[in-house]
C-alpha cells in the first residue's frame, strides 16, 4: 500500500538541499547568518527525511514517485536498500561537511556561490542514489557533474582553472559514453528499471554480443568518476579545489556515484549471475585490480599530502567495483560496506588535510614533522582514517577488507587475496611514514605558514569537530559492525534481498 | 475557437498599423499588442489541446481557391512558443530600444515580424506561406540593419538578397505544384499526389521537382549548412532583442516550413536518399557550426554559429523519420524535433539576451575579456550558463530528451553514424560553451547581488529557465499537444 506520502518523501530529500542551493544563490555576500542557517536546515531537514526513509525501508516500505517525460522517459525517484545506503552516507557526511565548510571559508570570496552550488552538487548525489531508472540516473549524473565544475574551479587561480578543465573534459566524454550505452541498451530492451537480481538474463541470446559492448560503454562511463585506470586522469588534477571540496569529491559525491553506478550496473541491470556468464566480472574484476595496485604505487611517491591522499582515493574506491566483480554475498557486502567505510575514513583524512593548511600551512608530507604535538586531535583523527585504510581492526576499513577476503575464497579467486596483501602493504608504506613523522619526529621551530596564534583549541572549533566525528564514525563502524542498522548489517540486509529475492 | 486564428494575425498587425500611426506610443502599444497576441495565442492553444486541429476559411472561399488557415498540434505549438519568447523579448526591447526615435522604427517592423510568423505556422496554402515568407524576410532584414553600423547594414543587406534568392527558389516551386496539380491547399494536394500514386502511376517528377526547388530556396532561409554564410555576420551585428528573434524564431520558422513540406504535404514523392542528403548537411552543419562556434572570439558570434550548428541537429532528424514506418515511433521523433526545435528557441533566444546585456555592460564581446564582466554580472553568466546547457543538451532541459530520443532513432534504425555525429557535436559544443564559462571563474573581486539590473537580466533568464527546468521536466503535455498517441499521459 502506499500513500501521497509515499511520493513526496523521495522527492523531499532531493529537494532538501535543492531549494537552500537555489536560495542561497541569491543571499547577499556579507549575509553570513542567512547562508548558514540555510545550510544548516537543508542538512538537518534532509537528515530527518532520510531517517524516516531508512526506517521505512527497513521495514519493506515501497517509496516511489514518477514523473513521465515522454514515452518510455519517466523520471523515477524509488528507495531500495542499495539507495539508502547512499543517501544516508552523503547526507550525514554533507551535515559534517557543512559544518566544516562554513569554518574553512570564513574569510575566503564568493561563499554564495561556492555553497549554491555545493548544495546543488548533494542534490545531484541523493538523485543518483534514489534513481529508480538508468534515465533517472543518467540526468542525475550529468548534473552532478555540472555542479561540481564549479567548485573544482572555486579558487580562480590559473591552476584550479586548468585542473577544472581537465576534470570537465573527462566527465563529459565519461558521460557521452554513459548516455550512448543507455539509450543503445533502452532500444533493445524498452525502460530499463533497476531491478534486483538484474533484468537481461531472460532476453535472446542473439543480443548478447549487443549486451557485452553495452556493458563496456556504461562501465567506461562510469569508470571516469569511479576513477578506473586509465580513466582517473582528471582525480589527482582536481586537488586544487579547496579542502571541503576534495572531501566532497573523494569520499561522497563524484567517485561515489561512479562507483555506485558500478553496482548499480551489476546487480539491478545485468544480474550478477548474468554478468559472470558474458565473462563481464573477469573484465571488471582485472580493472579494479589493476586500479587498486596502481593507485597505490602512486601514493607511495607523492610529497604533496593531498595528491597522496588523491591516488589512495583511486585505489580505494576500485574495492567497492572489485565486491561486485566477485560472485557471491559475502564479497557484494565486502564492495558495498566499503562503500560507506571508505567514504567516512576518506572524509576524516581530507579534513585533517585541510586542517594542517589552513592553521599551519601545511601541504606536504616532508613538512609534517612532530605535527602531532602542535595539532594532537586532528592528528589523532587521521591516524584513525590511515589505519583504518590499511586495515587494522577493528576500524571500519578492516571490515570491509575481511569480507572481501572470504568472498574471494568462497568464489575460488585465491588471487584475490594477493590483490588485497598487495594493497595493505603498500597502503602501509605510504601512510605509516606519515604517521612516524607526526608522532615522533621533532616540529620544526616555525611551521610553513601559522595563520592563527595558539589559543586554547589547536584550530578553529568549525574544523577541529567535523573530523573527530568522523573518525569516531570510523571506530563505531568497524566496533559496532554487528549492531543493527550499522552499514555492515545494512549491506547484509541488501545481499540477502540481492540473492535471495 | 476559429477566431482565435484570426486574431493571431489581426492582432499584431492592427498593432503595427496603430505604431506607425501614433509614433509616440509605439512602445507601450507594442507591448499591448505583443500582450494580446501572447493571450489569444493561448486561447488558441487551450482550443488545439482540447478539440484537436482548428480549421478557418477567410473570405468565405473554400480550396482551392480561397485562403486557408489551419491549427494542428505542430504549428501550435510553434505559434505558442513564439508567443512567449516576443513576448519576454519585447519587454527586453522596450527597455533596450528607449530612445523614442529608435524606438519609433523598432515597433511597427517588430509587429509586422511577429504577423507574418503567426501567419507562416498558420498557413494552409502555398502561395499564402510565400507572402508571409516574403514579409517575414523584408522585416527580418530592416530589423538586423536597426543598429545603423556599416557592418550591420552590410551584413543584412547581403541577408535581404539571399532571402530574396530563396523566396524565388521557392516561389518556382509554387509555380511547378499550381501547373501540375491545380491547387495550392495543402490537403488537396496531398490528396492528388496519393491519388495518382494510387492509380499506379510514379511519383510525379513535377511534385519531385517542385519539393526540391521550395525545400531549396527555404534550406537557404533557413540557414542549412553550407548555405549559412549569411547568418553569423547578420546575426552577430544585430541589435541584441533583433538577434535573439532572429535565430530563436526566423530561421526557425524556415525550417518548420522545410518539415511540413516533407512530412505532410509531400510525404508520398519523399526519399529516403534525399532525406539522407538532408541529414548529411545536418550533420556538416553540426559540425562545422560546433567548430566555427569553438574558434568565434566573439561573443555573438559565437551563438549564431551556434544557431547553424544546432539547426543541423534538425535536419538529422530527417533520414531517421524517414526509416521508420508510420507509427508511435515515428510520431514519437516527430515530438521531439518539435521539442529540440522550441528548446533552442527558448535558449538561444535567452543567450543573446543575456550576450546584448553583457555586450553593454563590458563595452565588447570578445569572449578572452569578458572575465570580469562575468563575474560581476552572476544572473547574467547564470543565463549564459543555463542557456549552454540546453545548447549541448544536458539535463535538465528539453534538449536531452530530446537527443534521447534522436539517438534511440538512429539505434532502432541501424543508422550508428549520426550516433557518431551527435557525440562529436555534443562535445564540441561542451568546449564552446565551456570555454565561455571557464571565463566567470577568475580572481576577481567578489560580487555582492545576484541581480545588477533585474529590468534587463531577469526575462533573459526566465527564458533560459524556460529551456532547462519547465521544457526539460514537462515534456508530456507536448505529446498530448501533437496528438501523439500512446504517449506519456
Amino acid at each position: 500500500m502506499t500513500t501521497s506520502f509515499d511520493h513526496l518523501l523521495p522527492v523531499a530529500i532531493v529537494l532538501s538541499s535543492l531549494l537552500p542551493g537555489l536560495a542561497i544563490f541569491l543571499v547577499a555576500e556579507d549575509n553570513r547568518r542567512l547562508r548558514t542557517l540555510l545550510n544548516l536546515t537543508g542538512a538537518i531537514v534532509k537528515l530527518l527525511l532520510v531517517g524516516v526513509l531508512v526506517w521505512g525501508v527497513y521495514h519493506d516500505h515501497a517509496y516511489r514517485a514518477e514523473l513521465p517525460l515522454a514515452p518510455g522517459l519517466s523520471l523515477i525517484l524509488r528507495a531500495d536498500a542499495l539507495s539508502v545506503l547512499f543517501v544516508t552516507l552523503s547526507t550525514v557526511l554533507w551535515l559534517v561537511t557543512t559544518i566544516y565548510a562554513v569554518g574553512y571559508l570564513e574569510h575566503s570570496p564568493n561563499r554564495s556561490r561556492f555553497f549554491g552550488f555545493f548544495s546543488l552538487c548533494v542534490t545531484a548525489t541523493v538523485g543518483v542514489a534514489l534513481a529508480g531508472n538508468l534515465f533517472t540516473f543518467v540526468v542525475f549524473y550529468e548534473i552532478l557533474t555540472l555542479a561540481t565544475y564549479p567548485l573544482v574551479s572555486h579558487r580562480g587561480t590559473p591552476d584550479a582553472t586548468a585542473g577544472a578543465r581537465v576534470y570537465l573534459a573527462y566527465t563529459m566524454v565519461g558521460g557521452a559514453l554513459l548516455l550512448t550505452g543507455a539509450v543503445w541498451l533502452q532500444g533493445l530492451i524498452g525502460p530499463v528499471d533497476f531491478t534486483q537480481g538484474g533484468l537481461l538474463s531472460d532476453q535472446p541470446s542473439a543480443l548478447y554480443p549487443q549486451f557485452i559492448a553495452i556493458f563496456l560503454l556504461l562501465l567506461a562511463g562510469l569508470g571516469v568518476k569511479a576513477a578506473l585506470v586509465p580513466l582517473h586522469g582528471w582525480l589527482p588534477r582536481s586537488m586544487v579545489a579547496p579542502a571541503p571540496v576534495s572531501a566532497l569529491l573523494h569520499a561522497v559525491a563524484v567517485v561515489k556515484a561512479g562507483a555506485f553506478g558500478i553496482v548499480r550496473l551489476v546487480y539491478d541491470i545485468y544480474g550478477v549471475e548474468f554478468a559472470h556468464s558474458l565473462g563481464l566480472l573477469t573484465i571488471l574484476g582485472a580493472l579494479a585490480s589493476i586500479t587498486i595496485i596502481y593507485g597505490s604505487m602512486m601514493a607511495l611517491s607523492q610529497d604533496g599530502l593531498k595528491k597522496r591522499l588523491a591516488y589512495s582515493t583511486v585505489s580505494q574506491v576500485s574495492y567497492i567495483a572489485l565486491g561486485a566483480s566477485i560472485l557471491g554475498p559475502v564479497a557484494t557486502i565486502g564492495g558495498m560496506v566499503h562503500l560507506v567505510h571508505q567514504g567516512i575514513m576518506k572524509i576524516t583524512l581530507f579534513l585533517c588535510a585541510g586542517n594542517y593548511a589552513e592553521t599551519l600551512g601545511v601541504h606536504k608530507v616532508s613538512e609534517m614533522n612532530g605535527i602531532g604535538r602542535r595539532m594532537p586531535w586532528t592528528t589523532l583523527a587521521f591516524s584513525v582514517g590511515a589505519l583504518g585504510m590499511i586495515g587494522i581492526p577493528p576500524i571500519a576499513g578492516f571490515i570491509s577488507k575481511w569480507y572481501l577476503g572470504m568472498g574471494a575464497i568462497e568464489a575460488g579467486m585465491p588471487w584475490v587475496l594477493l590483490v588485497l596483501a598487495v594493497s595493505t602493504l603498500l597502503n602501509a608504506g605510504y601512510f605509516l611514514p606519515i604517521l612516524f613523522r607526526a608522532w615522533f619526529r621533532e616540529p620544526p621551530a616555525d611551521w610553513p605558514h601559522e595563520e592563527i596564534p595558539r589559543r586554547r583549541l589547536e584550530t578553529h572549533a568549525t574544523l577541529l569537530w567535523p573530523p573527530l566525528i568522523t573518525a569516531a564514525l570510523c571506530l563505531i563502524a568497524g566496533l559496532l559492525a554487528a549492531a543493527p542498522f550499522s552499514p555492515l548489517e545494512w549491506t547484509e540486509l541488501i545481499a540477502r534481498r540481492e540473492y535471495h529475492g | 475557437m476559429t477566431e482565435t486564428l484570426a486574431l493571431a494575425l489581426v492582432l499584431p498587425l492592427g498593432g503595427a498599423l496603430l505604431t506607425v500611426v501614433l509614433p509616440g506610443q509605439a512602445a507601450r502599444l507594442g507591448l499591448l499588442a505583443v500582450a494580446l497576441n501572447t493571450l489569444n495565442t493561448a486561447l488558441l492553444t487551450l482550443g488545439v489541446w482540447q478539440q484537436g486541429a482548428l480549421h478557418a476559411d477567410f473570405g468565405g472561399w473554400g480550396a482551392p481557391l480561397g485562403i486557408g488557415f489551419v491549427a494542428d498540434g505542430l504549428s501550435t505549438a510553434m505559434l505558442a512558443m513564439t508567443a512567449l519568447v516576443t513576448l519576454v523579448i519585447s519587454i527586453n526591447a522596450a527597455d533596450y530600444f528607449r530612445d523614442p526615435a529608435r524606438a519609433r522604427h523598432f515597433w511597427p517592423l517588430w509587429l509586422l515580424l511577429l504577423t507574418s510568423l503567426n501567419g507562416l505556422f498558420l498557413s494552409a496554402d502555398l502561395f499564402n506561406l510565400y507572402v508571409n515568407l516574403e514579409l517575414l524576410g523584408l522585416t527580418a532584414a530592416a530589423l538586423g540593419a536597426l543598429g545603423g553600423q556599416r557592418a550591420a547594414l552590410e551584413a543584412n543587406l547581403r541577408y535581404l538578397l539571399v532571402g530574396l534568392l530563396g523566396s524565388m527558389t521557392y516561389l518556382l516551386g509554387v509555380a511547378l505544384v499550381y501547373s501540375g496539380f491545380a491547387t495550392l491547399d495543402f490537403a488537396l494536394l496531398t490528396e492528388r499526389l496519393t491519388a495518382g500514386l494510387a492509380e499506379g502511376q510514379m511519383p510525379s517528377p513535377i511534385a519531385a521537382t517542385a519539393l526540391g526547388l521550395m525545400v531549396l530556396g527555404l534550406a537557404l532561409k533557413a540557414a542549412l549548412f553550407p548555405l549559412h554564410f549569411w547568418l553569423p555576420p547578420a546575426h552577430g551585428s544585430a541589435p541584441a532583442p533583433v538577434s535573439a528573434a532572429l535565430s530563436a524564431l526566423v530561421v526557425k520558422a524556415a525550417f518548420y516550413l522545410i518539415l511540413r513540406l516533407w512530412l505532410l504535404v509531400f510525404a508520398p514523392v519523399t526519399t529516403q536518399g534525399a532525406a539522407n542528403l538532408l541529414g548529411l548537411l545536418g550533420a556538416g552543419a553540426v559540425l562545422w557550426g560546433s567548430w566555427q562556434a569553438l574558434r568565434a572570439e566573439r561573443l555573438k558570434l559565437l551563438a549564431a554559429y551556434s544557431t547553424v550548428a544546432q539547426l543541423g541537429y534538425l535536419f538529422v532528424f530527417f533520414p531517421i523519420m524517414q526509416a521508420l514506418p508510420a507509427g508511435d515511433a515515428r510520431d514519437n521523433l516527430l515530438v521531439a524535433l518539435a521539442l529540440m526545435a522550441i528548446t533552442h528557441g527558448f535558449a538561444k533566444s535567452g543567450f543573446f539576451l543575456a550576450a546584448g546585456f553583457m555586450q553593454k555592460q563590458a563595452g565588447h564581446d570578445r569572449i578572452a575579456d569578458l572575465g570580469a564582466t562575468m563575474q560581476r554580472l552572476p544572473a547574467t553568466t547564470l543565463t549564459l550558463a543555463l542557456a549552454g546547457m540546453a545548447l549541448i543538451g544536458l539535463p535538465p532541459s528539453g534538449n536531452f530528451t530530446a537527443k534521447w530520443l534522436l539517438l534511440g532513432g538512429a539505434f532502432a534504425t541501424g543508422q550508428w553514424w549520426w550516433v557518431l555525429v551527435l557525440f562529436a557535436g555534443t562535445l564540441l559544443a561542451v568546449a564552446y560553451v565551456f570555454r565561455l564559462l571557464t571565463q566567470a571563474f577568475g580572481l576577481e573581486p567578489t560580487p555582492r547581488r545576484f541581480f545588477t539590473q533585474a529590468g534587463a537580466e531577469v526575462p533573459a533568464l526566465l527564458l533560459a529557465v524556460m529551456a532547462v527546468g519547465v521544457l526539460g521536466l514537462t515534456t508530456a503535455p507536448l505529446w498530448r499537444l501533437l496528438g501523439v498517441t500512446g504517449g506519456a499521459s
